[in-house]
């Protein structure tokens, strides 16, 4: 059974459509890209996969049932986190909002969430970090501090919005490095414009521009003998299939 | 100096000076953090008209003052929450229609015009017993709320969005941070009046951000500077003669651009 499954999904803000019948599987371990232009809906439909917007036309389903019931499941780092740096806050409280609160203690935290907030951020290897002030840390630093916020609650799906937009070049191969870690027991989808970089971590692409075109990786590197010009396949994702 | 300590009204006065400055050093927080300082203004502003009803009627001026400034920031919050982008007109809208019921209702009021000034800039020696009663009450209403909730309420003003992600009623949190805020609005208006609210919130809050790693130190230390900017002011009010909201101002003001000029010359 796919652990995402969305059928002829369709979905516009006011008068604009945003998204025009979207099918798409997601298996388990699947490493999931998604590509497209600015503004073609990549955005609104990981937020129909969490449940952010609501779904009026088609159906969305993670683990077989309605988006809003699986909320443990599924970790999200958002796009920009960049925004609110001035914020007092530490390291260590920004993950601990990972948890859902389920084993909360009548005031703060409970030792168990403190302990596997820790425990996150070793895994994005930031535990030196935890008692510093967010807005302190580099851009790819902080990053990483929000994959370890989704990785809390021990999610079965990880969500990531354009996660090295601002980072520099070794910030973002960490970070990749770091997902293709994490993919042998979590499935990834992650937005992007890095196509390059995506493809040597990726199994699936999609290309989203209102509608959804899909491509497995494997073929495409054996048409082109493991070489390819990134304006080449970026013409070939766009393609119908 | 020693020997006005003896009198109740001034000792009123420091009491009341303290129990609002930690409301207003937490509260302030919450409001600088949640960018909600204009939304502050509004509701203080709004509270007048309260004031004015209270003055016609005879009723207890806080009460008048506190139930306008709640209705103000229900009102607010419904807005805020559904029209985010004509939130700053509503607000100026109602300010001025605030400040006009209240002008209006006072003028109306046969004999009543000598203590209009004393809601516009403070009357922190005028501070009665029951006032005191509704400072502290507030203040334990506000800390507990704190206690339970911190950890929602920090999710909430970092990253509402997530928040929600993660099952926490973001509207609820939202709805409750501006009640607080308009009742501690009403409170520091008794202390600095409704025309110097928003320097009592925000002054002492700016300096202490700038000092802390978190949310909790931020409100702790922004209640410890505004305790001794009071009391260095109403000192000071005291030994010059002069207006008791508006020392504490400038004392308050003072220390900011002594402290911003430490911060620059330290590089």
């Amino acid at each position: 059974m796919p652990i995402i499954e969305i059928k002829n999904l369709s979905f516009s803000y006011e008068k604009q459509t945003i998204l025009e019948n979207i099918d798409l599987e997601v298996q388990e371990k699947d490493f999931l890209a998604i590509i497209g232009p600015n503004g073609g809906g990549k955005s609104t439909l990981l937020k129909l996969i969490l449940g952010i917007n609501s779904v009026k036309n088609g159906t969305v389903r993670t683990f077989g049932e309605a988006p809003k019931k699986n909320l443990a499941k599924i970790g999200y780092v958002p796009q920009n986190t960049n925004v609110n740096t001035d914020f007092p806050i530490k390291v260590i409280e920004v993950v601990l909002m990972g948890h859902i609160g389920t084993k909360r203690p009548l005031f703060g935290y409970a030792n168990e969430e403190k302990m596997c907030a820790l425990g996150a951020l070793a895994q994005v290897g930031m535990e030196k970090f935890a008692n510093e002030k967010i807005g302190s840390l580099s851009g790819g630093q902080r990053q990483r501090v929000m994959i370890a916020r989704a990785l809390c609650a021990h999610p079965q799906i990880l969500i990531l919005d354009e996660p090295t937009a601002s980072i520099d070049v070794e910030g973002q191969k960490q970070i990749y490095e770091l997902l293709e870690q994490l993919n042998s027991h979590i499935t990834i989808i992650v937005v992007s414009h890095d196509i390059s970089v995506i493809m040597q971590y990726a199994n699936t692409v999609v290309h989203i521009n209102k509608t959804l075109s899909s491509h497995e990786i494997s073929n495409l590197k054996s048409e082109k003998n493991d070489h390819f010009c990134e304006v080449e396949l970026f013409k070939k994702f766009k393609e119908k299939k | 100096m020693l020997e006005a300590l003896s009198y109740d009204f001034i000792q009123n006065a420091l009491l009341a000076g303290i129990l609002v400055s930690i409301a207003s050093g937490i509260i302030g927080s919450l409001i600088v953090v949640n960018r909600m300082v204009f939304l502050a203004g509004g509701i203080a502003h709004t509270a007048y008209g309260g004031i004015g009803i209270a003055v016609y009627f005879g009723l207890p001026i806080f009460l008048g003052a506190s139930v306008f400034a709640v209705l103000s920031a229900l009102i607010i919050a419904s807005i805020t929450l559904k029209h985010r982008e004509r939130m700053d007109t509503f607000i100026g809208l109602m300010w001025a229609v605030g400040m006009a019921i209240g002008v209006v209702l006072i003028d109306l009021t046969p004999g009543y015009q000598a203590d209009f000034m004393s809601y516009l800039f403070g009357s922190i020696l005028a501070v009665s017993q029951a006032d005191l009663w509704f400072m502290g009450g507030l203040l334990g209403l506000i800390v507990s709320i704190m206690t339970f909730w911190y950890r929602d309420i920090l999710a909430v003003s970092y990253d509402s969005e997530y928040a929600n992600l993660r099952g926490i009623n973001v509207p609820f949190f939202y709805t409750l941070i501006l009640l607080l805020s308009a009742l501690t609005v009403v409170v520091a208006i008794k202390v600095v009046g409704l025309i110097l609210v928003i320097a009592l919130l925000t002054i002492p809050v700016y300096i202490a951000e700038k000092l802390s790693h978190s949310l909790f130190s931020m409100m702790l230390l922004s209640g410890l500077f505004s305790s001794v900017f009071t009391l260095f002011g109403l000192w000071f009010s005291y030994e010059y003669d002069v207006a008791s909201g508006a020392s504490i101002i400038l004392v308050s003001a003072s220390s900011l651009f002594l402290f911003l000029g430490v911060g620059k010359i330290r590089g």
